[in-house]
């Protein structure tokens, strides 16, 4: 039996109504050892901050959620994954998976964020390993003031790249 | 993949809805060759649901101006299976089209007795349960005159990222459907009509509240864009 899927629509501009508490940006307590902040900036067409913009990330340990604020700022603290096995393709690097949604967004963007100290994983990855060097520096976030700086650009010359689904 | 499999979902490049111009990405998706739809997350470690958390009714001292209404289904994935334990969180305008949320500028009251969000969790059928008034329809500036038709804002969330759906449940009959293009981005109209609910004389409870009854289908577990060639 296949049912057809219901339709995704737009998070819109009000969504802190009902997705602000339940899910937070603590997918690792503060103090758990390896607990890494990972901030970011989204950021439109124009270069301007998405102010109303949602970010999910995803790994086997747990989801994050965080919307960003007025000037696009989100930050979730979580822990590295491990390494995820996979099929021929290869074997991943570790990585968050990433949901961004937002209004004007009709359907959730997928991407990945993988992790800067992993130099030798990283180039072993199949998904890193079928981009151009400017795509997969989208991907990569960059150590920051003591975490993680991974932003998000929807559009421009530096769009992230998204995956389908 | 199926072909019918992801493109009931509207593409982000839908140029009559304005908000989409400096934001869907300009670059097209890249086929993910990784399994996706093996990742699990585990939900909601330590989260609790309160026991009336799913009745946007009963939030305040009174209760809030409006038709009051029970919306309940179901949530499967595509291969039929109930999603039992997945977080379902639903937001609105109330009655007179106005979300209690400070950027929205509407000249319509707020409801004191009206917060406009709810949550729950499936049960073992899948099977979800909310007690809310009917949302007003609400002018927004996209086009000239335009108005939302009336809706509810519905997530759902369970352990596995390739089912994680955010949309929208509308109300049978709306004349504003053909003109809003959130609702028209869904390419085909059969897509369309699965994101209008159905009246129900079964949920309507005798001289007290109308019913909706409306079904939401996620992806399958193991849909990747690479089942069909992956080997056995």
């Amino acid at each position: 039996m296949t049912l057809p899927l219901t339709p995704s629509q737009t998070v819109g501009p009000f969504f802190r109504i009902g997705l602000a508490t339940t899910i937070g940006a603590h997918v690792a307590g503060e103090g758990t050892p390896g607990a890494v902040r990972i901030s970011g900036q989204v950021f439109d067409g124009a270069g301007e901050p998405v102010p109303d913009g949602l970010i999910e990330t995803w790994q086997a340990e747990g989801a994050g959620r965080c919307p960003t604020d007025d000037e696009g700022h989100f930050a979730i603290v979580t822990t590295k994954p491990a390494r995820n096995a996979v099929d021929h393709s290869g074997v991943e690097a570790p990585h968050l998976d990433v949901s961004v949604f937002a209004r004007g967004l009709l359907t959730r963007l997928v991407t990945r964020m993988y992790f800067p100290d992993e130099d030798e994983a990283n180039a072993a990855d199949p998904v890193l390993g079928s981009l151009s060097d400017a795509e997969r520096a989208t991907l990569v976030a960059v150590t920051d003031d003591g975490g993680l700086r991974f932003d998000i650009h929807l559009q421009g010359a530096r769009e992230t790249v998204f995956f389908d689904r | 993949m199926p072909a019918s499999s992801r493109s009931v979902h509207p593409p982000n490049d839908s140029p009559a809805y304005g908000s989409s111009l400096l934001r869907a990405p300009k670059q097209p998706l890249r086929v993910h060759p990784g399994r996706l739809g093996e990742l699990t997350a585990p939900l909601l470690a330590g989260e609790t649901i309160g026991t009336l958390d799913h009745d946007l009714t009963r939030q305040h001292d009174g209760e809030p101006l409006g038709e009051r209404i029970t919306i309940s289904g179901r949530v499967l994935d595509e291969d039929g299976n109930p999603l039992a334990g997945a977080l379902i969180e639903v937001w609105q305008a109330n009655a007179s089209g106005r979300y209690a949320h400070l950027s929205d500028q509407h000249q319509a009251p707020l409801d004191p007795n009206f917060s406009g969000a709810g949550r729950c969790l499936t049960d073992a059928e899948g099977g979800y349960r909310f007690i809310t008034i009917k949302p007003g329809a609400y002018p927004w500036r996209n086009h000239p005159n335009a108005w939302r038709p009336a809706h509810v804002h519905f997530s759902v969330f369970s352990p596995a990222f390739t089912q994680r759906l955010i949309t929208q449940m509308y109300f049978p009959g709306d004349p504003l459907f053909a003109q809003d293009p959130v609702l028209m981005s869904v390419p085909d109209e059969e897509s369309r009509q699965r994101l209008v609910a159905r009246w129900s004389l079964e949920l309507t409870e005798p001289e007290w509240s109308l019913g909706y009854a409306w079904d939401i289908v996620v992806a399958g577990r193991q849909a990747t864009p690479l089942d069909d060639d992956a080997p056995e």
